[in-house]
């Protein structure tokens, strides 16, 4: 019993310490992102990789996550007659949450991983160590430009998201089952508020910081050689998850 | 120009580093020599303060660069350059921009002119016309020259080489100890290199140090280092089996 507690003590004082560590990162990634000369290039970069090549995959989750809802939707409709409300429900479920959170997880997954190995393999390939002996900050040239590139694209992501998701679900309410196309729209439009499309970006703004810092921080720390960049690279995309799920649990509460 | 005093480093209860002191003079090559694993690269990265001792002092430049935070840090850095023992070539960037990294970072200069000084630099090395390939297009002993294209990229004053001849040929070996011979005639560079190959450590230095045990145990020309009476020195230079270095 005595030494389950005390394997539960160390595993809580680890995880507080590099929770410490990581809160450290940010700060420093908020600070070398202020001084001047900011890198437009890797800035541009950044934002292709993270943007522009992860929406055909985004785009492809969310036609079909907002298909099925308009499928379930409909038929839960359906039972008690309401099923002009199919396109007001999954705009609001994929603007509310499901853009958002399903956005920055695909978005973990891919650009969590690349990042964490990416920086990983220039740490134990001693390229990190290259760099600071070239009087170059590795937070600034490496994390910065991703921390603000994540900033900006996962929104924009997720406004493509949303906006895919709701043609799935206009697909199957309209064309699959016959709602007429302008009360799909007027019941859509009836139920977005404003508020909660913004509140969906915020929430993205947020999680892509979330993801960066754990990502970068997980790639600054690798150690041990190839198999040292896998453990560090597995561990950023499931903490990324982990993060997005609770700070998406606790942002709700807060904006809603 | 650089001078450490009584520096102690360990990494958990490995004690590396045990009160090393040493001084190297400008335009001086000194070559620390000693066995795998016993500080010698730990010893250059505390030089170029990539690493921060435990105790003791290092003056660069008579600044004491254990007591500088790491912007202080970049201000000295920019008059060092160094060769790293498996190059740390940028993977995501071609030799062109490796090379010229410190250039396209650190100087307003012009692309062109930048582009001039990495053709200059690469020939030096012997490696002209190679500027497009990616560092996963290079041989080994490609990559290390390359690595020592872009530590004199800059002109710097003081050059750090790690292990700089380790998994090279005998031929590519000489060419770089030459190179390095060439390079502080002309530039009058400072350097230190840090290796166990002796045939370069004699051909290159003008002073010798050999680290053994976290400390360095003995100092001096190659003439001295060779005919010293230091049995665990004689033991390393001579790579015998026998003698007071107990093999792991």
């Amino acid at each position: 019993m005595g030494y389950l507690v005390e394997r539960i003590g160390k595993k809580i004082i680890v995880g507080l310490d590099e929770l410490g560590r990581m809160a450290s990162l940010l700060q420093q990634i908020i600070v070398q992102g202020a001084k001047k000369p900011f890198n437009a290039k890797h800035f541009v970069q950044q934002m292709v990789k993270i943007g522009v090549d992860t929406l055909p995959i985004v785009s492809l989750m969310s036609i079909f996550v907002g298909m099925v809802l308009g499928y379930l939707a409909y038929l839960q409709f359906k039972i008690v007659g309401l099923e002009m409300y199919t396109g007001s429900l999954v705009a609001a479920s994929l603007t509310m949450e499901l853009g958002p959170v399903l956005t920055a997880i695909i978005v973990s997954g891919r650009i969590g991983s690349s990042t964490a190995a990416e920086i990983g393999t220039m740490k134990v390939t001693e390229q990190i160590d290259a760099l600071r002996t070239m009087a170059t900050d590795p937070i600034k040239y490496l994390a910065v430009p991703r921390f603000y590139a994540a900033l900006i694209m996962l929104p924009i992501l997720t406004v493509f998201a949303d906006i895919i998701g709701m043609f799935g679900g206009y697909m199957i309410g309209v064309w699959k089952f016959g709602i007429r196309h302008q009360i799909y729209i007027q019941k859509s439009i009836d139920f977005l508020d404003p508020i909660d499309i913004i509140n969906g970006l915020v929430k993205t703004i947020i999680f892509g910081g979330l993801m960066i810092t754990i990502s970068c921080y997980k790639g600054f720390t690798a150690s041990g050689g190839a198999e040292g960049v896998g453990q560090a690279t597995t561990s950023a995309v499931v903490l990324s998850i982990m993060t997005v799920l609770v700070s998406d649990y606790l942002l709700t509460m807060i904006l809603y | 120009m650089i001078n450490i005093i009584d520096v102690w480093k360990g990494f958990g209860s490995n004690k590396v580093l045990k009160g090393v002191t040493l001084k190297i003079e400008k335009g001086q090559t000194m070559v620390i020599i000693g066995r795998s694993g016993c500080g010698k690269s730990v010893l250059l990265k505390h030089i170029i303060g990539l690493m921060k001792p435990e105790r003791g002092k290092i003056e660069v430049f008579d600044n004491d660069i254990t007591r500088m935070n790491e912007e202080g840090m970049q201000t000295i850095r920019k008059r060092f350059g160094m060769l790293f023992q498996g190059a740390a070539l940028f993977d995501s960037l071609n030799v062109a921009e490796n090379v010229g990294f410190f250039l396209f970072e650190h100087t307003s200069m012009k692309k062109n002119e930048i582009m001039r000084i990495v053709s200059e630099k690469l020939k030096l090395v012997g490696l002209s016309g190679i500027e497009h390939l990616m560092p996963s297009d290079l041989s080994g002993g490609m990559k290390k020259r390359v690595g020592l294209a872009r530590a004199i990229a800059a002109s710097p004053e003081i050059i750090l080489y790690d292990e700089p001849t380790t998994g090279l040929d005998p031929i590519l070996a000489a060419n770089i100890n030459k190179l390095i011979k060439e390079l502080q005639a002309k530039l009058s560079l400072t350097s230190i290199v840090v290796t166990h190959d002796m045939t370069s450590a004699y051909a290159i230095a003008d002073r010798m140090a050999m680290i053994y045990d976290g400390k360095i145990i003995e100092v001096g020309t190659p003439e001295k280092i060779r005919n010293t009476n230091n049995p665990i020195v004689q033991q390393f230079i001579t790579g015998s089996a026998e003698g007071p270095i107990i093999s792991d």
